[in-house]
Order: structure tokens, then C-alpha cells, then sequence
């Protein structure tokens, strides 16, 4: 990049605040390094949602969105209530956007007890809002998902139980191609804020640390 | 579970796969050249076993018989196995040495102010603590960019991320009492190429500097944004215990900078944001016919940077391209070995002693650093600084020494016995096989990663350094006083979760408040199953005991980054001294750290006692 002298910078500087979006439309972005991206992370197998509609992973839940998944089951107890209790209070932080530009999945860890309707009930009891969808599928490609979503140890002792992969919640914008997690029982305020880093339409302001 | 049972199966047979494909070899009496020819042996002395496991770290299970090899299965299928590279090619970069501009004016943007700039740009939110009564000096312009490197000249141009356009970045060359401004811009570009974030916040890796410049986590700040950041470079103790100077025994001397963006900081630094700070003064000269006479620098005295990365297979879609593996929390193993920023270059060496500056930039494998003759015996060498800071004296290490993420260890080593066209290498033989620390095992020198070769030329050379074997005397630990509080610390996974007292960091929560000079002892103590090299930010600390025994002589001097090993139990002693505001504490295992394995704690007039070892929260 050229060196900018105090003029051009300081001409820059109006367009500070737009500067995200200007990025946004500049780039359709590294076509082939998300292609990557998706053959090692994203496959596209087909998962049942909770309201029973069939749905391709990566074509239908991953690409071109804002999105944060974590893993669960309904039967958890320990952790788990919390979790799904922090993840609602971030649905409700962040409002409409939920089911606009951001969107919410919990995939389950017992895909065979799970069924979407074992998971409809699970997301009516809790007062899940739209936008954010309960997901069951094949148990190995369920899996399988798990794994290439990062929701995994190499210690093959730990990564048998389920317990182990309830922790964390991924969050992530597939066409920045930006990538992250927050634990689950972090404050929801926090975990709104760490979703909010992949708008890529706002310029993002240094983090709230009062 | 049965996918479960049936992984195991898979993994069992890969790992007999793997032993009988080794016997073959073996038995078929192959030489080593004839198994690198064949890319069975990485030129880091790895085996590569066939059917599709790898010298990488196993994503899914695995491990090693002992023998240097890590033995896995890879569960996802296409994790890619780095692309062979004649080792030694190149020379090793030496990084260039930062350069100030005229002054203050001559800085791109407005003048330099203590209150942050916001309405010109500035992503600073704090004010300078000590602009006023330590001003800046010399002032540096930095730009946060993408550039092309060349990291082996049998892969293609790497698009990485750079300080003014090298990994690593320019060094900066500083001394005490010559405080300096870096403008720093994140001119980074739109596209990541596959991982990273465009936001940053520059940690200075261990200055006695001010919190908001220090490179908190959370000050990361946007593209087209800049940040002036102060370094006082002053010594500890000057505004408290020390007065006016500070105690000469907190001098440091090899530190690092290194993104520091919250979740985001192992992307960011696999990418090329990092790079050298040394410090200098009245007795770390620099000149080897003054002060310490520590070899001359730079010609003698040599910054090295080890990374260990991956990059994709030449037949796939991104031929050879630099990988970061987005799926792993554990921590990242690269199969091929980078020392500032090229793989295994040579460096030419005269026969006579250097210093070196090791520092392990991560992202999260430790080493055990031997120099290794060309008959694979040991070339032992002394220890003269440990995190950057001098030791009372040299310690020879004939066992080699080691390192974890962010440690950096200073050491002299002697060519001067040395016939010229001898090669040596810098050999590291420590077994690790998955991100959650280090085996025991030593492997044999013949089968370490070497990852630099050294050439001793023919030329003729002095030598004013000062030998070590004289045992010279530099600093002393500086006096230990009573301690005001004991706080108590547990490094944990949890629901797959690293934590700290069983907490996950957030910008906002200040988990405890230390009050300003006060003494401290903080008792760290690691899980089971896994190993965290910890830093604590601004102040070095004392080690006072490991599991209740004296720590080693290397251990026995200032330290910034403190190795929990297994069920580790290790006492800290501390002082916080002169400024106030945030800092953290965290694991350097970069993706633990990302993963939430830190805490915020903030130093001002009060303190309190939250996280005390009283606190039966914690214990």
C-alpha cells in the first residue's frame, strides 16, 4: 500500500465510517481460498432442522452468512441449560438480526435420541426465537461435522464424551472468511460482541472495557 | 460409539501400518539420503509412514513409540501434509533493523498527543501515562500490510501478513532512557485469505510499558486506523521502589512484538505479525569491548524466530500454500520448521562466539534446542539470559535448553574450535506429537528437527566477547520482599473449555485488582493431560519454587513466561510497579489462549483480594 502523506489520510478520514462497507462491495473475495475453506471445514451433508425441513449445510446454513453454532443435546444436564440460557439472552440482544443477517444453530451431539421432534420440543420449552435453528442429521455425519467444525480433542478419551464439546460456541462469517470461538457460559454481552466483530459493515470499534 | 469403536479400529491399523511400513524400511537398509530421495524422510529427519499418516501432529488420535516419530490418524479426511523442501538453501534473513523518522513531524498524520487522537483516526482509547514526563525521543512509523514471501524456494509466493513488509518484522533497537512513539497503521488488506482478522493490537512482549500501549487484547483497532504507542523504555522500580532510574536489576534486554487481537492472536501471528525488540544500556552494550563485552552487536549477536507451520500439498487446489488450521483447540503442530521466517536456512558462522537470541514464536509446540555436530554429538553451550532478561551468570548447558511459545532464551555459543566447512545444526529433540505439550522423550540426535545449519567459514576474526567459562557476573536478582497477598491459579479444561479458576475471559471482566507496588505471590498450577507456558504481562516475575523445589539455575533469574507442566505447582513472586491500568494474564499456547485461557486483571491505587488462595471460590 503507498505510503499516505497527512493530506490523502487526512481526505481519507470522512469516509472512515463507511470504509467497512466500501471494503464489502470491493471484494467478491478469494474465491478459491473459500473453496478450500469449504472442502476442509463445511461439508455439505444434509441435516433435518427442528421445524423438519431438510437443509444442506453449507448451501443453505454456512455460505455468505454471519453464523454461530455450537453443539448440545437435549437430554444435557450440568452445563448445558446455561448455555442454551446465554445463547437466548444473545438471540434477544440481538433482536430481528437474528433470522436477517446473523443466524443461530445448535447441532446435536445424539443425533439418535434427537429427532426434530425431540428438538422442536427442546427449542419450544426454552423459547427459542426464529433464526435459530435445532439440527439432527445422519449420526456419523453429524459426526463428521463435529469434527471438521472444530468441536473436537486429539486425546480420543476425551473426545468420546459428549461433555467435552459443549463448551464452546464457533462464530463466523464464511465470505470474510473470519473464524472464531467464545465459551458458551461467557456473559451474553460478551458473546454478542464477539458476534458482532464479523459484521464487516460496520467499522469495528475497540472492545467495551469499562 | 460405534463410530467410536470403529475410529479406534482405523487408528489401530494405521498405527500397525505405520510400525510395519518403519520395520520395511528398515530391514530394506535404505539409507538416509535414499529415503529423503524417495520422500519417505522429511529433511527434518522425520519419517513420513505411508497410507496417509503424517510427522503431523494427529488431529484424531495417535502418538509415538518413542522414537521421534509422531505416528496418527487424521479423522478428517484432506488435512494436507506439507510438500517436501530441500533443506538449507538459503541463508537465514536477519531482519532489518527499524529505522526512526526525522522527528515527530515527519510522522504520517497529525503530531503525537497524550490524549487518544480519535477525530484523526486514532484507534487508541486511553491517555499516555507518561508522555509528558518520559517523551518520546525517536519516533518509528510502522505499516501493518500484506506483502509476498518467500518462505522456500521450492514453494510459491506466500501472501502474509508483515510489519513494513518482512516476517519477521524490522527490528527495533532501543535503549534504556531513550523513550520512543511507534505510529502503528493496519493498512491490512480486505481479503484473508483463509484465516485471520483485520483488526490488531500490538503487543509489546515484555516492556515495563504503560497499558495503553502495552497491546491489551482488547485495544485492537480497524483498518484505516492507526495507534501511537509510547515505550519508555524504563526501568522497573523508577517511580516507586527505584526512584528516579529505576533498579538496574530489572534491566531487559531480547523482547518481541506480536499481534495480540482477542481470539484471534494465533491466526495473527501464523500470518507474520511478529518481531524483535532488543534493549540496550550501559552495560548490555551491544559493544563487546564495553560493559558485559556480550558479543558485538549485530554482527555478532543474531535475533532467530522458530515457528513450525504447514502448508498445503503441491497436487491441491492451493499448491503449497501456507495452512492454519482452523478446526484445532488443542494446539497447532507444523511439519515444517521456519527460523526467521525462511524454512530450515543455514547462517555462515566465523569462528568465534555469538550470541543468540532464541525465541520460540509459536504457535504452540516447545523445544528442546541442542546444537548438533555433523557426527551427531553435542556442541554445548551457556545460557546467559532467560525471557530476555541476563542471568547472575552463564550457565553451560550440556543437555541443550528449552523453550516454550513466547520464551526466549539468549545463549553463546563458541565456534572458535571449529575447522572452517565444519556444519552444525540446531537440533531440536523434543518429541511432541499433539498440541497438549511435549512427551519426555529426547530423541536421538541423528532423528531431531535440525532446523538451522550452521557453516563455520574460513575467515579470520577476532574475538573481544567475554568468555563465559570465566563465569562473569551480570545482574542480580533483584531483593524479594514480603509478599501483600497470595493469589491462586488454575489453568483447566472444562466441558472442552480452557479456563482459569474455572472462568473464561472477557474484555470487561477485571477478575481481580492489584494495588500499584504492592508484593504478591501467585501460585500457578496446571491440569491434568496438558501443558501451558503462561505469561504474565508488564512486570518479569521471580520463580520461588517448582512443586516446592528450587527451580533450575536457568529458572533463577526474571522471567516473563513460566512453563506449567503436568499438575504442575509453581510459586510467583511479583511487584507491579509504576503504572496502572489492564493487563493479562494468559496461556501462549496461542490457540488455548484464543480459546478464552486468560483473564484481565487491573493494576490501581486500591487492589483487592479477589482470587486470593482464601477465596474457597477457588480452592
Amino acid at each position: 500500500m503507498a505510503r499516505l502523506n497527512r493530506r490523502s489520510m487526512l481526505g481519507a478520514l470522512p469516509a472512515a465510517p463507511f470504509a467497512g462497507g466500501l471494503v464489502a462491495r470491493a471484494s467478491t473475495l478469494d474465491d478459491k481460498s473459500r473453496e478450500v475453506t469449504r472442502m476442509r471445514y463445511f461439508p455439505n451433508v444434509e441435516l433435518i432442522t427442528h421445524l423438519g425441513k431438510k437443509v444442506r449445510f453449507y448451501d443453505d446454513l454456512i455460505k455468505n452468512k454471519i453464523v454461530v453454532i455450537n453443539f448440545m443435546y437435549a437430554d444435557c444436564e450440568g452445563i448445558c441449560p446455561a448455555i442454551t440460557a446465554n445463547l437466548l439472552r444473545a438471540q434477544k440482544l440481538l433482536g430481528d438480526r437474528v433470522g436477517r443477517d446473523i443466524f443461530m444453530y445448535s447441532l446435536t451431539l445424539s443425533a439418535e435420541k434427537d429427532t426434530p421432534e425431540v428438538l422442536k420440543h427442546y427449542a419450544a420449552m426454552h423459547g427459542v426465537k426464529p433464526g435459530w435453528l435445532f439440527l439432527t442429521g445422519k449420526p456419523d455425519e453429524i459426526d463428521g461435522l463435529r469434527r471438521s467444525l472444530g468441536f473436537s480433542t486429539g486425546n480420543l478419551k476425551l473426545d468420546k464424551e459428549k461433555t467435552n464439546h459443549i463448551g464452546m460456541v464457533k462464530y463466523g462469517n464464511e465470505r470474510r472468511e473470519w473464524w472464531g470461538m467464545v465459551p458458551g457460559k461467557a456473559k451474553p454481552t460478551w458473546i454478542v460482541e464477539s458476534i458482532l466483530w464479523m459484521d464487516d459493515t460496520k467499522v469495528s470499534k475497540p472492545a467495551a472495557q469499562p | 460409539m460405534a463410530n467410536i469403536s470403529k475410529r479406534n479400529r482405523r487408528l489401530e491399523k494405521a498405527i500397525m501400518d505405520a510400525s510395519k511400513n518403519r520395520r520395511e524400511l528398515i530391514a530394506a537398509q535404505l539409507s538416509r539420503r535414499d529415503l529423503i530421495k524417495m520422500g519417505l524422510l522429511t529433511s527434518a529427519g522425520f519419517l513420513i509412514p505411508k497410507n496417509g499418516l503424517s510427522a503431523r501432529a494427529p488431529q484424531f488420535g495417535g502418538g509415538s513409540f518413542g522414537d521421534g516419530n509422531c505416528y496418527g490418524f487424521y479423522g478428517r479426511g484432506g488435512t494436507p501434509v506439507s510438500p517436501p523442501t530441500t533443506p538449507y538453501l538459503e541463508a537465514m534473513p536477519i531482519p532489518p533493523i527499524a529505522q526512526p523518522v526525522l522527528n515527530a513531524d515527519a510522522l504520517t498524520g497529525p503530531l503525537p498527543q497524550a490524549a487518544p487522537n480519535t477525530a484523526a483516526g486514532e484507534g487508541r482509547t486511553r491517555a499516555h501515562q507518561a508522555f509528558t514526563t518520559l517523551p518520546p525521543q525517536k519516533y518509528y512509523e510502522v505499516h501493518q500490510r500484506e506483502a509476498d514471501i518467500i518462505v522456500h524456494p521450492e514453494l510459491p509466493v506466500q501472501k502474509l501478513w508483515t510489519f513494513n513488509g518482512t516476517v519477521p518484522g524490522q527490528t527495533y533497537v532501543a535503549n534504556y532512557g531513550q523513550p520512543i512513539l511507534v505510529r502503528n497503521f493496519n493498512d491490512l488488506p480486505p481479503n484473508n485469505g483463509g484465516f485471520g482478522i483485520q483488526s490488531v493490537s500490538t503487543h509489546l512482549h515484555n516492556g515495563h510499558t504503560p497499558s495503553e500501549s502495552d497491546g491489551f487484547p482488547c485495544d485492537f483497532f480497524a483498518v484505516t486506523k492507526w495507534y501511537d504507542q509510547h515505550y519508555p523504555n524504563v526501568l522497573a522500580g523508577f517511580a516507586s521502589t527505584h526512584p528516579p532510574n529505576g533498579d538496574i536489576n530489572e534491566s531487559m534486554s531480547t523482547l518481541w512484538y506480536h499481534d495480540h487481537r482477542v481470539d484471534f492472536t494465533a491466526q495473527n501471528v501464523y500470518k507474520g505479525l511478529a518481531g524483535f525488540y532488543l534493549l540496550f544500556n550501559q552495560f548490555d552494550t551491544g559493544n563487546e569491548s564495553t560493559g558485559f563485552r556480550l558479543p558485538q552487536f549485530p554482527e555478532f549477536d543474531i535475533p532467530m524466530m522458530f515457528n513450525d507451520k504447514n502448508f498445503d500439498p503441491l497436487n491441491g487446489p492451493t499448491p503449497g500454500k501456507l495452512v492454519f488450521d482452523l478446526a484445532n483447540r488443542d494446539g497447532i503442530l507444523g511439519d515444517k520448521f521456519l527460523v526467521n521466517g525462511k524454512i530450515q536456512p543455514f547462517f555462515n558462522v566465523k569462528r568465534r562466539r555469538y550470541r543468540f537470541r532464541w525465541l520460540n514464536g509459536g504457535p504452540s509446540r516447545f523445544y528442546q534446542f541442542y546444537i548438533t555436530k555433523q557426527d551427531n554429538t553435542n556442541h554445548p553451550f551457556w545460557v546467559i539470559a532467560n525471557d530476555g532478561n541476563l542471568l547472575p551468570n552463564p550457565v553451560l548447558m550440556t543437555n541443550g535448553v528449552r523453550i516454550a511459545v513466547a520464551e526466549r532464551m539468549d545463549v553463546i555459543v563458541d565456534f572458535s574450535t571449529f575447522a572452517p566447512g565444519t556444519k552444525l545444526y540446531i537440533n531440536n529433540r523434543l518429541e511432541q506429537c499433539d498440541g497438549a505439550g511435549p512427551s519426555d522423550n529426547i530423541v536421538s540426535a541423528s532423528q531431531g528437527n535440525k532446523v538451522l545449519e550452521l557453516r563455520v567459514t574460513s575467515d579470520t576474526v577476532t574475538d573481544g566477547s567475554v568468555n563465559p567459562a570465566t563465569n562473569p557476573h551480570f545482574y542480580n536478582v533483584p531483593a524479594r520482599e514480603p509478599e501483600d497477598i497470595t493469589r491462586c491459579f488454575k489453568f483447566d479444561r472444562e466441558n472442552g473449555q480452557w479456563v482459569i479458576n474455572n472462568e473464561v475471559f472477557a474484555c470487561d471482566d477485571v477478575r481481580f485488582k492489584v494495588k500499584r507496588n504492592n508484593a504478591e505471590r501467585w501460585q500457578l498450577e496446571g491440569g491434568f493431560d496438558w501443558q501451558h507456558p503462561i505469561h504474565i504481562h508488564f512486570e518479569e516475575h521471580q520463580i520461588i519454587s517448582r512443586n516446592r523445589n528450587t527451580p533450575t539455575l536457568i529458572e533463577r533469574g526474571r522471567k516473563d513466561v513460566v512453563r506449567l507442566g503436568e499438575n504442575d505447582d509453581v510459586e510467583l513472586f511479583f511487584r507491579f510497579r509504576d503504572f496502572v491500568g489492564r493487563y493479562p494474564m494468559h496461556c501462549h499456547n496461542t490457540i488455548h489462549e484464543d480459546h478464552a485461557m486468560m483473564l484481565r486483571f487491573d493494576i490501581d491505587d486500591v487492589g483487592n483480594s479477589n482470587e486470593s488462595c482464601d477465596d474457597d471460590h477457588h480452592r
